[in-house]
């Protein structure tokens, strides 16, 4: 920041700024080299990774360790309801949050500092698992798809980020303006509010997007049947409870070096697992950090 | 009075279109949120699941004083106060630290890069986190016990000493969390007025000086908010993490309350035993949340509430 004052660096600023880098460094390849390696491990030969010739790069490349998890079932299925579940909760849950956050945030909404309480107080006080397990039992939603989509439609931090962004970004002015020229509540959020928020609900979107494809805990306690599992419990078993079903490997030498394998197999898993994610994070890039910021202002 | 209510009634029929679009929020909250609130009442009676929560029998605070009778009990809650405390001690400075480093660093490409990578680890799940943390210090097959004996030591096994457990907990959260926990620093410090550090250069003040008495003083209040909130949630350590690094060799070390909650519950079916120590945890954060929160508005003017 100060190098451009065009004053000279003293010698504690020069150590300073030789500091700054090393840390920065030092941080760049403390996050980076596990996921280089996970990497690199994964694309490499079985035997190579089991005797630790692996360090940055793939050794002896072969795609033997992707062929072989593509080609499990569990890992697909997995894939598809995992993909079913985030589209189906960020739509639902961007639906939800708009219809709470609307009328939070106009104040011609007689009670609205009732309803915000209502729905803030959930924040601090919950039921906990168990009465929530309950619930979601005399429903009748458990083992369904519903209840991975469900639940979690009105999230109620989101509909406060939401709400503050309505009231801070969009004036008074524009819906009286709006009333005069006749236009009713209803349409005043669909013509006007909904495409001046882009910004918001891509962020709260992404939210939502990257909290359902990596959820696993309210999917190992309310699904049982293995075909609605998303992909983070079958990733759950494969890498903590060591089940990989060896079945599906036909190629006689593979089966040789059947331990080597199954450890390249979890690399290649969490790589599957996380590129989706990796590919959003490309594309969210942009809103992530203003989504933070938004998400620090308070309600 | 009459005439305030009257004009509200008109006011509320004038929108009525927005309670319309509230009802669904309204009762999904009320459904999802407040109905197992209600189900808390279990927690003080002998929960059968034929009979329902209205046909069970009370059992006043037996859950209670079996819960404080029992050693195991006062393990779970210590354990839960050694993670998440030690959590917030070695975890807190990272992302402040970080923050004023990307903010000095003069090279813009550079500093994207960081940013980049350092933000990344925030899109990868628990479960993978945890896998790689088990593939990386693995016995045998694992990089770091690798490089160990590349070196000519002997491989240790990291997720079998429950000693290292904590350690292991904390450094994985500092990877995975730092850079998403820097972005706000990073923004509280771009708030700085440069005119500040201008007049300072003009009096000789080195970098480290600036951001000693410019820079950090300046987000002092972001700093303060941050900490007070993680003390206040101190209680409430999540299972998602906790309970997939769990090992027969450290759950003496690593059995949290949620996870414990989690664990009488739902796999043993002691419904209300569970619901009686969830309850608690519940109470207790909630006195330490209001208490962070009422400390931090005398301090910095600035609250969640």
């Amino acid at each position: 920041m100060s190098a451009k004052h065009g004053i000279k660096m003293t010698r504690v600023d020069k150590a300073f700024t030789f500091f700054v880098y090393v840390f920065l460094t030092f941080c760049l390849l403390a996050v980076l080299y596990p996921l280089l390696y996970v990497v690199a491990a994964s694309f490499s030969d079985p035997s190579a990774v089991a005797t630790g010739k692996v360090w940055v790069w793939p050794v002896r490349p072969t795609l033997i360790a992707y062929q072989t998890v593509l080609g499990y079932r569990n890992i697909q299925t997995g894939f598809v309801n995992s993909f079913a579940y985030m589209f189906g909760s960020t739509a639902l849950s961007l639906i939800g949050t708009i219809m709470a956050a609307y009328p939070l945030s106009r104040k011609e909404f007689v009670g609205r500092g009732v309803f915000t309480f209502v729905f803030a107080f959930t924040m601090y006080v919950g039921g906990g698992l168990i009465p929530t397990y309950l619930l979601i039992s005399s429903l009748i939603m458990l083992d369904t798809y519903w209840v991975m989509v469900i639940p979690g439609m009105v999230s109620v931090w989101h509909v406060i980020m939401c709400r503050t962004y309505f009231q801070t970004t969009i004036s008074d002015e524009l819906y009286e303006a709006a009333e005069i020229d006749g236009c009713s509540d209803f349409w005043y959020l669909i013509r006007i509010i909904l495409p001046l928020s882009m910004p918001i609900l891509a962020v709260l979107g992404m939210y939502t997007a990257v909290g359902s494809w990596n959820g696993y805990f309210s999917a190992m306690i309310y699904l049982t049947s293995q075909e609605k599992y998303p992909l983070q419990i079958t990733l759950r078993s494969i890498l903590m409870l060591g089940r990989v079903e060896m079945t599906s490997i036909d190629d006689a030498e593979a089966l040789q070096n059947m331990q080597a394998l199954s450890t390249l197999l979890k690399y290649a898993v969490i790589v599957v697992a996380s590129a989706p994610m990796m590919v959003i994070y490309v594309f969210v890039q942009k809103f992530f950090v203003k989504g933070v910021m938004i998400g620090s202002i308070k309600g | 009075m009459e005439k305030r209510m009257q004009k509200r009634l008109k006011q509320m029929r004038r929108h009525w279109q927005l309670y319309l679009i509230f009802l669904l929020p309204l009762v999904h909250v009320l459904l999802f949120k407040y109905a197992p609130m209600y189900g808390i009442v279990i927690a003080f009676k002998r929960y059968n699941p034929v009979r329902g929560i209205l046909g069970s029998p009370w059992a006043g605070l037996k859950y209670f004083r079996q819960f404080f009778s029992s050693p195991l009990s006062w393990t779970v809650i210590i354990n839960t106060l050694r993670i998440s405390g030690l959590g917030l001690i070695f975890y807190f400075p990272f992302p402040i630290i970080l923050a004023v480093a990307l903010n000095e660093c003069g090279n813009r490409f550079y500093k994207k890069t960081v940013q980049m990578i350092t933000y990344a680890p925030y899109f990868i799940s628990t479960v993978v986190l945890v896998g790689i943390i088990l593939q990386v210090t693995d016995l045998r097959m694992g990089v770091i016990n690798m490089a160990i004996q590349a070196f000519g030591g002997q491989p240790i096994n990291f997720m079998g000493k429950p000693e290292m457990f904590t350690g292991i907990y904390i450094i994985s959260d500092i990877w995975k969390g730092a850079g998403y926990s820097s972005i706000l620093y990073l923004a509280a410090l771009s708030g700085v007025s440069p005119e500040l550090h201008e007049a300072a250069i003009v009096d000789g003040a080195n970098k480290l000086k600036r951001v000693w008495h410019i820079d950090l003083p300046s987000i002092l209040p972001t700093i303060v908010l941050q900490l007070i909130m993680g003390m206040g949630n101190i209680m409430n350590l999540g299972y998602e993490k906790v309970y997939l690094m769990q090992n027969d060799m450290n759950i003496a070390v690593s059995e949290v309350i949620s996870t414990y909650v989690y664990k009488v519950g739902l796999q043993r079916s002691n419904f209300s035993f569970s619901t009686a120590i969830g309850l608690m945890n519940t109470v207790v954060s909630l006195v330490l949340v209001s208490t962070a929160n009422f400390t931090a508005r005398k301090l910095t003017g600035s609250s969640m509430w």
